[in-house]
């Protein structure tokens, strides 16, 4: 069942379009995630769901209800920001149960709901903490707990994990996805980060320069981007025209877009397509190549563990097909267009 | 070490010159009051605070002053959002000319708003000449701008974000501004608030004006005690008490602005147009402008009537020495109020230029933390000391060699200058504190010497600040009368002085011609605070 729904959104600043005749829905219960580079309205989009911007264009409904004229505090929606955006000289405590104390919710209750909502959060015994004393990553969890306890319609997140560094945005995603869950809770999450959005979301809409260029069920958006700057942008390194992807797959196909680990090079020229290397650069957890595939061009890979290439050795490439997304066949784009 | 006594014999100098000029004049005053016969005496003092008619000023003065402070905040609040988070055409001119009031001089302020509620002027109907409420109009009139700008300069940087996320978690408007915008405006409204109290309590040009014979706050009475009845012990008495509750009051207000969290997080937030719901807000702060602007256009119009008829008169007179009442015409006096303010401007400029300087300093040790804001509170000290007091002390203290300056033309812009030099702190501490220590440490490791790197990172921004305060000391120092009128001698007198001259004889000629030089006083100043605000300072104006 849909319960929030966009149709034909637009928001514009002093004429300048930011969010361009967006259509979306978000079904009870799921997470919808918006993923779209900086700048491509999606902040935007989420402050004008949660009333703060005003629309030039088009409706925002809720249950089928028009939300216009519905001022912020009266949606019910709970937006968490990339920073937290904790009341300073509040205590974690009494800024997980603001909400619930503006509803007029008893002491007693109040502090209860709190100390149920640290748990979740995991963060018991951090009550009486001031918020300048938390690290990012336990602000971000009292900003969430403080969102939940508003017992919202809606969650809304403004990229709530972008601000952290990358091991703790990692586990804090997981731990983000399962309080989702376990709380049933409907949400909205824009972010710019692929590892967030799909880590958090059910289904994904990809945005870019103000329009959605494409909806679906995660796993889908991942294989099948709708273009190649899509594809690009949800970390394919190369976008393959019909004719050199055919080469390089053995069968005739569309275009096709290839993640860095998409091709395995290893010494034995005759185990996969030839091809010569070009560079070789070890990493910590791989080699990362350039590879000349006879017929084909110039592709990133990577080499085998432990081996170590030499510049004009002759190598054998295998194609490792769930690192390939399949583009439509309108989505031309030439060879090695990578940024 | 080196650096430490560097910094220390630099200190120096501004402490001393505002022991000698400062704590020994008003120390001087106050020992006249406690040790009356050369024996200490404190029975003195208690007898004067038992007398009826000191329990009245001093009730008058603090419930004045209170319902003064209240008034000007609840005006302001509404106006600071207004002018500092709203868009509209006019916002700037409209934020440049509240500036003015707050440095107009306080007897022209008195002049205007008595011209505005005199029976003959445009609120005569009222019939509040005379009264109280006439003294609350002139205290708000030129404090309300004292809180627009404090608060306004803080409402500007305020984070817009934590409001939002108030009101996504389902706090109303009114919700939103109790328990997020106010707990961050707090240290603000509390800084204007104690500012405007002492502003309001130490009033004495608008009390003098306004209150006439019949009212009169700690401030007036003090001069009334010491120029008119020679009473010192009970004007010490008086000064002592005020000093007290000065004290007293610098400490709750300490207390009050401590927050949890003091850090605050600084953004240019974008002003929003207005909506329907800022309707209350603006239509105070039309009130407050039409506050503001009422008394200084009906001093401007009066200035140009007589008798019914538009008329140059009064400003003709200007050259004139007012049939012989005044030893000068008032067009000399403007020449005096103009070089003195020059001199006293030089001097609170370079004394508050080393004071900021040194109490913006790095400091390591926990002693040199403290020594500094025992410095920095020192250097308050004009702020809340009476400038009656202050002026009678120099007589005092200052006539017996070697300290012999009684006929000395820089007595008056030393005086002066103290009265300034809390202002000049004010405005160059917040900047020189704003510069990030790491770019000194950049100039110092790209081979800059400790003087090139004063030139090229502290004079790059202190320019202009230092041109700003340069502006507010001569403004202040124009339209100082507290203690100018104690000091300044007879034949070389100040235009405030020659005003408040020309008001204490009767005939409407000296009236009118006191009205013009009010006016040509009020253009000066303000043409000063004028050029100031172009400056751009960040801040400039508030506490």
């Amino acid at each position: 069942m849909v319960s929030l729904e966009l149709q034909g959104v637009s928001v514009a600043f002093d004429g300048a379009v930011a969010v361009d005749a967006v259509d979306l829905s978000v079904e009870d219960g799921h997470v919808l995630g918006v993923l779209g580079p900086s700048g491509c309205g999606k902040s935007t989009l989420l402050r004008a769901v949660a009333g703060l911007e005003p629309l030039s264009a088009g409706r925002i409904a809720w249950d089928g209800a028009d939300l216009a004229g519905v001022p912020t505090h009266r949606r019910g929606f709970a937006l968490m920001f990339q920073d937290g955006q904790l009341f300073d000289h509040l205590t974690v405590a009494r800024n997980v149960g603001y909400a619930r104390r503006l509803q007029g919710a008893s002491r007693a209750t109040v502090r209860a709901e709190v100390d149920d909502l640290l748990g979740l959060v995991g963060l018991r015994g951090y009550a009486d903490r001031l918020p300048r004393t938390l690290s990012g990553g336990e602000r971000q969890r009292v900003a969430l707990a403080r969102s939940l306890a508003a017992r919202p319609r809606l969650l809304l997140l403004d990229e709530p994990l972008s601000a952290l560094d990358a091991g703790l945005r990692g586990r804090l995603a997981a731990d983000l996805r399962r309080i989702l869950t376990e709380s049933g809770t409907t949400a909205l999450l824009v972010t710019h980060d692929q590892d967030e959005a799909f880590a958090i979301a059910d289904r994904l809409a990809v945005m870019r320069a103000g329009r959605i260029v494409q909806e679906g069920a995660t796993g889908a958006v991942w294989a099948h981007p709708a273009d190649a700057d899509t594809a690009l942008f949800l970390g394919c390194s190369r976008v393959l025209d019909p004719r050199v992807a055919s080469v390089l797959l053995g069968r005739s196909t569309g275009p096709v877009a290839l993640r860095p680990s998409a091709l395995l090079v290893g010494p034995d020229p005759t185990d996969g397509l030839p091809g010569t290397v070009r560079t070789f650069r070890p990493t910590p957890d791989a080699s990362r190549l350039v590879v000349a595939v006879d017929g084909v061009g110039d592709l990133d890979a990577v080499g085998v563990p432990g081996w170590i290439a030499e510049p004009g050795q002759r190598v054998g490439v295998r194609v490792a097909e769930h690192a390939v997304a399949f583009l439509p066949d309108t989505a031309t784009e030439p060879a090695g267009s990578a940024p | 070490m080196t650096r430490r006594l560097a910094l220390g014999s630099l200190a120096a100098v501004p402490v001393a010159v505002v022991a000698v000029f400062f704590v020994l004049p008003v120390g001087a005053m106050l020992h006249r009051g406690v040790w009356p016969e050369g024996s200490f005496d404190p029975g003195a003092v208690l007898d004067v605070l038992r007398r009826p008619r000191t329990l009245r000023v001093l009730w008058f003065t603090v419930w004045t002053s209170t319902v003064a402070t209240t008034l000007a905040v609840l005006l302001g609040l509404p106006a600071a959002y207004v002018l500092h988070r709203l868009r509209f055409p006019g916002r700037a001119v409209i934020r440049t000319a509240l500036l003015v009031p707050f440095v107009l001089p306080t007897v022209v302020v008195g002049l205007a708003v008595r011209e505005l509620i005199s029976s003959s002027g445009p609120l005569g109907f009222l019939d509040l000449d005379g009264t109280p409420t006439a003294i609350l109009v002139g205290l708000v009139f030129f404090n309300v701008a004292v809180v627009i700008r404090t608060v306004g300069v803080a409402w500007e940087g305020l984070d817009r974000r934590p409001a939002e996320a108030a009101a996504a978690l389902g706090a109303t408007p009114a919700q939103v501004f109790r328990t997020v915008t106010l707990p961050a405006l707090r240290p603000a409204v509390v800084s204007a608030a104690s500012v405007v109290f002492l502003f309001c309590a130490t009033a004495f040009g608008v009390v003098l004006v306004l209150g006439g014979v019949r009212y009169s706050s700690v401030e007036t009475e003090i001069y009334l005690l010491t120029a008119d009845l020679l009473d010192l012990p009970a004007a010490a008495a008086l000064s002592l008490v005020q000093m007290l509750a000065v004290v007293a009051l610098l400490v709750v207000v300490g207390r009050l602005r401590a927050v949890p969290d003091p850090t605050v997080r600084r953004v240019a937030a974008a002003p929003t147009r207005p909506r329907p719901r800022d309707l209350p807000a603006l239509a105070v702060t039309v009130l407050t402008l039409g506050l503001v602007a009422l008394p200084v256009l009906a001093l401007a119009v009066g200035s140009l009537r007589r008798d019914g008829a538009w008329t140059l008169a009064y400003y003709r007179a200007l050259g004139g020495s007012a049939e012989g009442l005044l030893q000068v015409s008032v067009t000399d006096a403007l020449g005096a109020s103009l070089r003195i303010a020059v001199d006293a401007t030089w001097m609170s400029l370079s004394l508050g230029l080393v004071v900021a300087f040194v109490v913006t300093r790095k400091v390591r040790s926990r002693a040199g933390r403290r020594a500094r804001a025992v410095l920095d509170g020192f250097f308050m000290l004009p702020l809340g000391v009476s400038a009656v007091t202050l002026g009678f002390g120099f007589l005092i203290a200052l006539d017996q060699p070697p300290l012999d300056l009684r006929a000395s033309p820089l007595l008056v812009p030393i005086a002066q200058a103290l009265v300034a030099l809390p202002l000049v702190v004010r405005t160059l501490v917040p900047v020189l504190a704003g510069i990030d220590d790491r770019q000194r440490q950049a100039a110092a490791s790209l081979g800059a010497g400790p003087l090139r790197t004063l030139l090229s990172v502290d004079l790059a921004v202190v320019w202009r600040p230092l041109l700003a305060a340069a502006g507010f000391a001569f403004a202040v120092s124009l339209g100082e009368f507290g203690a100018t009128s104690f000091i300044v001698r007879p034949a070389e007198p100040t235009l405030p002085v020659v005003i408040y001259r020309l008001l204490g004889h009767p005939g409407a000629l000296n009236y009118g011609t006191a009205m013009a030089a009010s006016v040509v006083l009020a253009a000066v100043t303000a043409g000063v605070i004028l050029v100031v605000e172009r400056l751009r300072v960040p801040g400039v104006g508030s506490w």
